[in-house]
C-alpha cells in the first residue's frame, strides 16, 4: 500500500517536473527530453495501478505508449535537426514566423 | 429501310463529316461530302415521293424514328410525316439545296473556312428537313431553332468583321421574338388538345366539337412565330442585314428555303386557320403591308442584294397574303416558283459579284452583258419571272395570289388587292432597275475592275442556267391543284366568278408598266433617277432610311433596355447588393480574424501554457459534474 502511494507519488512529480520544464525551458532538445518525462510518468502510474488492480489492460498500454513516443521521437528529432541548421539555434523563441 | 429517317440523317453525317475531319482530308473530300450527301438525300426524297404517289392523292408516309420522352400513357415521338407539302416542300430543299451546294464549290474556292462552311451548309439542311418532315410541332420546333443556329452561323461566317457578327447576332436575337410565340401558341395547343402531332391538330379543329381554345389565339402567336422567321413587319429587320453572309447562303436560307417556314408552317396548320377569319385577316394584313413597303424600299436601294433582300421581305408578304385569304395551296406555290427564280437572281448576283471582285453597288456597275453574258441571261430570265410576265413561273403564282386577295370568300377584300398589286407594279419595276443598272446602261465601273471582269467557272454558270429554266418553265405544273387535297382551295365570291381572266390580263399589265416605267428612268442610267431622288428629297430620305424602323426600335427598346440593364440591375442590383453584401461580409471576416491572430504568438511555451490550461479546465468541470 505505502509502495503504491509512494509509486504514484514519484510519477506525479517526474510529471509536474516535465510539465515545468515545457513550460519554462527554451531549449528544444531540452524540451523533447522533458515530454519524455511526461511519458515516462504516465507509464510509471499505468504499471502501477495494473499492479495494484491484478489486471493486464494498464501493463499493454504501455507499449503503445513506448511505440507513440518512438514515432513522436522520430519525427521530432528531425525537425528539430532542421529548424537548428536554418536558424543554427535551439531557443523556440526565435521560432515565431507563424504569428498572426 | 427507313427513307425518311435516311433523308434527314444524310446532310447530318456531311455536317459531321466535313465538320470533324473536313479540315484534314482536304478539299476534294469536303466538296464531295457537301455535295454528295445532299444530292442523295434529293434521290431519296424522289424515292419518297414516287411511294406516296403510289399511295394515293391524300396519303401520307410515317415513320416513328424513336420515342423522345414517355410520361403515363402519353409521351412525344420523334416522327417523319411524308404527304404532298411535304413532298413539295423536301424537293425543294434537296434540289435547289444541292444545286447551291454546287454553285458553292465555285464561289468559296479560295475560302480559307471552305470546310467549317460547307459543314454549316449540311447542318442547315439537316434542321431544315427535321423542320418540314417533323410530324409534331415540338420536332418541328427543333428544326425551326436550328435552322436559325445554322443561319446565325452563316451570316455571321465571316466573323473576323464586326459588322457581319452583328448582324447575324441580329438575326438570332429578332427571331427569338418570334419564338416566344411560336412556342405559346405550342402550349396553348397541347394544353388544350393533349398532342402536338400536325395532322392531330388539324382534325381536331375540323371536328363537330370545337377545341376549348380559341383558333384566332392559337393562330395569331404561332403566326407571331412565322413573322419572325420569315421576315415580316414588324419582325422583317434582320433579313436585308442577313446579306453579310456568303451570297449562295443568301441564296439558300434567306431567299428560297429557311425564311419560307413561316408559310410552310402556316400552311401545314391549315386547320387552325381555315376556324379563325380573325387570325387569318391578321396574316393578310400584315403580308400585303409587308408586301408593299419592303417593295417601296427596294426602290431606292443601291447594293445589289438589299435589293435583292427587301424583294424576298415582299415576295414572302405576298405569300402570307395568300395565307391570309384562305389559298393555303397557292401561297406553296408562290414558295416553290420564288425558290427557283429567287436563288437564280441570288446566284447571278453572286456572279456579278464574283466578276467584279467583291463590288456589290449597282451604281458601279452597267454594261456587264457583254462580259458575263450567262450570267446575264438567267439573271434576265430570273428577274422577268420575279416580275410577273408571262410565261413565266412567277406569273401563274402571283396571279393567282393576287387574284384571291380579291376573290377568296375567305377574307378576300379590293383593298389587299390594290395594295397587292402596287407590290407587285413596284417589284416590276425595282427588278427592272436592278437588271438595267447592272448589265444594260453603258459601263460606270472603274478602269480596274473593267480589266477583270471575267464569267465565273461552270459549276456556278451550270447552276444559274438550271435554275433560270426552271424559273422559266416551274409555273406550269399545277401545284395549288396538286394540293388540293390536302389544302383546299376557297370558294370564290359568286359576283367575281367570271372575271378571273380579265384580271390576269390586268396583272399582265401591271407587269409591263413597271418594265415600262423601269426602262424609262434607267434605261441611260442613273441621271434620271437622280433626278427624280432630288425632286421629293424628303420622299427619297424616308425610303433609303428603310424607314427608320431600325432607329425606332433603338429609341423604344434598345435605350430603356439599356438603360434599366445599366442603372438598375448593374448598379443597383449587382454593385451594390451583390457586390456589397458580398465585401461587407470579407471585410466584417478580415476584421473578426485580425483581432482573433493575436492569440497565434508564435511561442511554443505559451502554447503549452494554453493546452495545460485547456486541460485542466477539463478536468475541473469532469469533476465538478462527474
Amino acid at each position: 500500500m505505502a509502495d503504491t502511494q509512494l509509486l504514484l507519488g514519484l510519477s506525479f512529480v517526474l510529471f509536474a517536473l516535465g510539465l515545468v520544464g515545457v513550460m519554462v525551458r527554451r531549449n528544444a532538445l531540452v524540451m523533447l527530453m522533458c515530454m519524455e518525462l511526461m511519458l515516462n510518468a504516465v507509464i510509471l502510474a499505468l504499471v502501477t495501478f495494473s499492479l495494484e488492480t491484478a489486471t493486464l489492460s494498464g501493463a499493454v498500454l504501455v507499449f503503445l505508449i513506448f511505440v507513440v513516443a518512438a514515432a513522436e521521437i522520430a519525427i521530432a528529432i528531425p525537425i528539430v535537426l532542421q529548424l537548428s541548421r536554418q536558424r543554427s539555434s535551439l531557443d523556440v523563441e526565435g521560432y515565431d514566423r507563424l504569428q498572426g | 429501310m427507313k427513307l425518311l429517317t435516311v433523308i434527314v440523317l444524310l446532310p447530318l453525317a456531311g455536317f459531321l463529316l466535313n465538320g470533324l475531319l473536313g479540315r484534314r482530308l482536304g478539299r476534294t473530300f469536303v466538296s464531295i461530302v457537301g455535295c454528295g450527301l445532299p444530292i442523295l438525300a434529293f434521290l431519296a426524297t424522289l424515292k419518297a415521293v414516287l411511294l406516296l404517289q403510289a399511295a394515293g392523292p391524300d396519303a401520307a408516309l410515317l415513320e416513328v424514328a424513336y420515342r423522345w420522352a414517355s410520361f403515363g400513357d402519353q409521351g412525344f415521338d420523334v416522327a417523319f410525316y411524308f404527304d404532298r407539302l411535304t413532298a413539295v416542300m423536301t424537293l425543294i430543299i434537296t434540289g435547289v439545296g444541292s444545286l447551291i451546294h454546287v454553285y458553292s464549290t465555285g464561289y468559296m474556292k479560295d475560302d480559307p473556312g471552305y470546310a467549317r462552311y460547307f459543314a454549316y451548309l449540311n447542318l442547315f439542311l439537316f434542321f431544315m428537313l427535321t423542320l418540314v418532315l417533323g410530324r409534331s410541332l415540338l420536332v418541328c420546333f427543333v428544326g425551326w431553332e436550328g435552322v436559325g443556329l445554322a443561319s446565325y452561323l452563316l451570316i455571321g461566317f465571316w466573323f473576323e468583321d464586326p459588322a457581319k457578327a452583328a448582324a447575324g447576332k441580329k438575326a438570332f436575337i429578332t427571331n427569338r421574338v418570334g419564338d416566344a410565340g411560336f412556342l405559346l401558341g405550342l402550349f396553348l395547343l397541347y394544353w388544350a388538345l393533349g398532342t402536338v402531332n400536325m395532322d392531330e391538330i388539324n382534325a381536331a379543329f375540323a371536328a363537330p366539337v370545337a377545341p376549348a381554345v380559341s383558333a384566332s389565339l392559337v393562330g395569331v402567336l404561332l403566326f407571331i412565330g412565322a413573322t419572325g422567321k420569315s421576315a415580316q413587319i414588324p419582325l422583317h429587320v434582320w433579313l436585308p442585314d442577313a446579306m453579310a453572309g456568303p451570297t449562295p447562303v443568301s441564296a439558300l436560307i434567306h431567299a428560297a428555303t429557311m425564311v419560307t417556314a413561316g408559310v410552310y408552317l402556316v400552311a401545314r396548320l391549315h386547320g387552325i386557320y381555315e376556324h379563325a377569319p380573325e387570325a387569318s385577316q391578321v396574316v393578310a394584313v400584315i403580308g400585303v403591308l409587308t408586301a408593299f413597303f419592303a417593295a417601296t424600299i427596294a426602290l431606292v436601294q443601291t447594293d445589289i442584294k438589299k435589293v435583292l433582300a427587301y424583294s424576298t421581305v415582299s415576295q414572302l408578304g405576298l405569300m402570307f397574303l395568300a395565307l391570309g385569304v384562305g389559298a393555303y395551296g397557292v401561297a406553296v406555290f408562290h414558295v416553290y416558283t420564288h425558290a427557283f427564280f429567287k436563288a437564280c437572281l441570288f446566284l447571278g448576283a453572286g456572279s456579278v459579284i464574283h466578276a467584279l471582285g467583291g463590288e456589290q453597288d449597282i451604281r458601279k456597275m452597267g454594261g456587264l452583258w457583254r462580259r458575263i453574258p450567262l450570267t446575264f441571261g438567267t439573271f434576265a430570265v430570273a428577274t422577268a419571272a420575279i416580275a410577273g410576265i408571262p410565261p413565266l413561273a412567277g406569273f401563274f403564282s402571283k396571279d393567282e395570289i393576287l387574284w384571291f386577295a380579291l376573290a377568296s370568300q375567305h377574307g378576300g377584300s379590293a383593298a389587299l388587292w390594290v395594295l397587292g398589286s402596287a407590290a407587285s407594279l413596284l417589284t416590276s419595276f425595282y427588278m427592272f432597275r436592278l437588271l438595267w443598272l447592272t448589265f444594260l446602261t453603258p459601263s460606270r465601273m472603274s478602269h480596274d475592275t473593267e480589266h477583270h471582269v471575267h464569267e465565273s467557272p461552270f459549276s456556278m454558270t451550270g447552276v444559274l442556267i438550271v435554275l433560270a429554266a426552271l424559273s422559266a418553265i416551274g409555273g406550269f405544273f399545277e401545284l395549288p391543284h396538286f394540293l388540293e387535297p390536302l389544302l383546299p382551295i376557297p370558294a370564290v365570291a359568286g359576283s367575281l366568278e367570271h372575271y378571273e381572266h380579265t384580271f390576269v390580263f390586268v396583272a399582265v399589265a401591271v407587269a409591263l408598266l413597271g418594265l415600262a416605267a423601269a426602262t424609262f428612268m434607267y434605261r441611260r442610267g442613273l441621271a434620271r433617277g437622280e433626278a427624280l431622288a432630288a425632286r421629293f428629297p424628303r420622299l427619297h430620305r424616308i425610303l433609303g432610311g428603310k424607314y427608320y424602323i431600325d432607329e425606332l426600335y433603338e429609341a423604344v427598346l434598345y435605350r430603356p433596355l439599356h438603360w434599366v440593364s445599366d442603372r438598375v440591375f448593374l448598379g443597383l442590383g449587382d454593385r451594390l447588393l451583390i457586390d456589397g453584401s458580398l465585401h461587407g461580409l470579407a471585410a466584417l471576416t478580415r476584421r473578426a480574424s485580425g483581432r482573433l491572430s493575436r492569440v497565434q504568438t508564435g511561442q511554443l511555451q505559451w502554447y503549452v501554457a494554453m493546452a495545460v490550461i485547456g486541460v485542466v479546465g477539463c478536468l475541473v468541470w469532469v469533476w465538478r459534474h462527474g
